[in-house]
């Protein structure tokens, strides 16, 4: 058991690239932090910087108070799931699981008490015998939470753990991994690119981007209160839609149309000396169809009329697609990785689509040329030029404009 | 996809079939040889009209070729074990870390295979006398080591760089130092590399003949390939062509068996299961 702090970590690669930079976090004894982030934006390096596989360039890593930059892994305490699982394939389960006790040259008996037990939690007793090769991918990957648990480490290290995992077996290993977090108590710290994991598994999320850490919170936190562009359109699933506005003689200019711009938002505007040209984000549940908005509601927002390209239902919720011309003239470097990120620039989609949730009692079809309305209240409103959420700034963090 | 045209498939067979026999017409030939009484000898027929084990029986009783036989084993043993020791240690080295000259090293290694025998012999034979390795063991292990290692690097560092280095981070992370990680873990995954390696370097040394004829000079040290060319007839009037072949035959042998027994070894296979595949 025991707390991690991170204090200015800095990680520069010997061909000068930057891979984490001066990075903050701490991370109290039992807790369950995640790092997340697209792909190359250090997570990993920074993970393998607690873990001792890579060096610290700058800064300082305390494990239970004490400075560790220049401890082996192995004097660490701490144990790491990796992506591959990286079991050793000559060695049975049993022997996977008791490696890092033979290493320490426990008693062959604490060993097989230790493994055994390790084994009835993860639910494997029946498989010790066995070699990884003759595995499933879920029991290979509980073999690795295995091989971590019997060592009781001060904390757990876990890399992408279920991203080799089918879709559905990922959503019970998540499960599984949160109970037995809870259960062990132990300090861990979890890799993942994708946002749902994220959110649905720590007690707070930390965000990375290209070795910067973007904001650290709870899940609730991160998707009410984003710092940045970059959180705002990483967390959350569909993605917030972000488009141009432009600030002109107290009206906001969007391209669902024009509304008065109200007086909180125009004290933050003033306050952050903002352009007159802002980014703005709207969640997708932040839409509906305005047939189902009540009359006094829709003041709070903005009514428009689009095109649904796509509609579609999940059951409990219905998926609207249209276009509207949104990111004109936008070009935030935030933005334009978010897509690369998403997919959504090399499927060729238009950055123009904007995403709705509605409620199933819609009567909205394909092909309609429909009313919307966008609830205004739970807007986000960005500095294109260093993608900064200004409304935060003056909000003190509570309220919306 | 549709089988291939027949004509071509006719012409593989018959190309593989000339391979085939072109390659085991000279052996059989050796063998056949070596069943030959002495007068039958030049008769130039393929097969022998008398069959006798005289060819055999002579060469077995004589320490002319048991030593040698004896000294072939060992050597090639000897030089075949510590061969892949250094070699498993140099490839794992230049397949992991990144260290100041590792290119040259390489390239260092290359050369080494490149260079031609033939003109290191002399240099050799004096530094032989020199350290008064002529006609020892040490004297050819040495040499067949430093031979051997070139290919041993090749191979192994293939070996090496096939299996995943999160097994290796994995091994560090459960308290293994690096001696361990290397022993425990990345040595057995590379085993069938190691078999495949030290068949090689073994096969290189039981073949060897200019070293072994140049830096030797009695039964003391000299390896079975270059005794063979010490035979001599009944009389000195004939040729020892059967014993020769016999001889021939017999450490011919140990190889086939030895390749037979490790061929399925040699194939890969070992690291499935280590990672999702």
């Amino acid at each position: 058991m025991a707390d991690i702090v991170l204090d200015q970590v800095t990680k520069r690669f010997p061909d000068g690239a930057l891979a984490a930079d001066k990075i903050s976090l701490d991370i109290a004894d039992g807790e369950f932090v995640i790092l997340v982030g697209p792909s190359g934006c250090g997570k990993s390096t920074t993970l393998n910087m607690i873990a001792g596989l890579e060096d610290i360039t700058e800064g300082e890593l305390r494990i239970g108070g004490e400075v560790v930059n220049d401890k082996a892994p192995k004097d660490r305490d701490i144990a790491m799931v990796f992506q591959s699982y990286a079991l050793y394939p000559h060695m049975t389960v049993r022997e996977n699981m008791g490696f890092a006790l033979k290493l320490a040259r426990q008693p062959q008996s604490v060993i097989d008490d230790k493994v055994n037990e390790a084994a009835r939690i993860l639910d494997l007793t029946q498989h010790l015998h066995r070699k990884p090769a003759n595995l499933s991918g879920g029991q290979r990957q509980r073999v690795a939470m295995g091989r971590a648990i019997v060592r009781d480490p001060a904390a757990f290290l876990m890399d992408e753990p279920l991203s080799n995992l089918d879709a559905k077996l990922r959503v019970q290993m998540r499960t599984e991994v949160s109970r037995l977090q809870r259960r062990l108590g132990t300090t861990m710290v979890y890799v993942t690119h994708d946002q749902t994991e994220a959110m649905t598994l720590g007690d707070r999320v930390a965000v990375m981007r290209n070795g910067v850490l973007q904001q650290v919170g709870t899940p609730q936190e991160l998707y009410d209160r984003p710092d940045n562009l970059f959180v705002a359109g990483f967390i959350g699933s569909p993605a917030m839609n972000f488009m141009l506005a432009t600030i002109d003689a107290g009206t906001m200019r969007t391209p669902l149309g024009e509304t008065p711009v109200s007086g909180r938002l125009r004290q933050a505007l003033d306050h952050a000396n903002a352009p007159r040209e802002l980014i703005i984000g709207i969640r997708p549940e932040s839409f509906e169809d305005a047939a189902l908005v009540p009359a006094d509601a829709r003041q709070n927002g903005i009514a428009f009329r689009a095109t649904i390209d796509v509609l579609e239902s999940m059951g409990s919720d219905v998926y609207v697609y249209f276009s509207k011309e949104i990111e004109r003239g936008v070009d935030a470097a935030e933005l334009a990785e978010l897509a690369r990120d998403s997919g959504r620039a090399d499927t060729g989609g238009s950055g123009d689509t904007v995403v709705a949730r509605i409620d199933t009692a819609t009567r909205i079809r394909e092909g309609d040329d429909a009313e919307l309305w966008a609830d205004l209240r739970s807007m986000h409103v960005f500095d294109p030029a260093n993608g900064r959420n200004i409304a935060l700034d003056l909000a003190g963090r509570g309220e919306h404009p | 996809m549709a089988r291939p045209d027949t004509g071509k498939r006719i012409g593989w067979a018959a190309a593989n079939t000339i391979a085939v026999v072109l390659t085991l017409i000279p052996v059989l030939w050796i063998v056949s040889l070596s069943f030959k009484t002495p007068a039958a000898i030049t008769d130039a027929s393929f097969w022998p009209s008398q069959w006798t084990w005289s060819n055999y029986s002579g060469i077995l009783q004589t320490s002319q070729f048991i030593e040698p036989l004896l000294n072939s084993i060992g050597i090639g043993l000897i030089a075949t074990v510590i061969a892949v020791l250094l070699a498993s240690m140099a490839a794992y080295a230049v397949a992991r870390l990144e260290f100041p000259g590792k290119q040259v090293l390489i390239g260092m290694a290359l050369l080494i295979a490149m260079f031609p025998a033939i003109s290191l012999v002399t240099p050799m034979f004096s530094i032989e006398r020199a350290l008064g390795l002529f006609n020892t063991w040490p004297g050819l292990i040495i040499p067949y080591v430093a031979f051997g290692l070139p290919l041993g690097i090749y191979i192994l560092s293939a070996f090496f760089r096939e299996i995943p280095w999160e097994l290796e981070k994995a091994a560090k992370m459960d308290g293994a130092t690096p001696f361990q990680a290397f022993t425990k873990v990345i040595a057995p995954l590379a085993a069938p590399g190691m078999v495949t390696t030290a068949i090689l370097v073994f096969l290189f040394c039981w073949n060897e003949f200019l070293f072994a004829i140049s830096f030797t000079s009695t039964i003391g040290a000299r390896t079975a390939p270059a005794a063979l060319a010490f035979f001599s007839g009944s009389s000195q009037f004939t040729s020892p062509t059967g014993p020769i072949a016999a001889a021939a035959v017999v450490i011919t042998i140990p190889i086939i068996i030895f390749v037979l027994f490790f061929q399925r070894r040699i194939v890969a296979g070992l690291t499935s299961g280590a990672v999702k595949g």
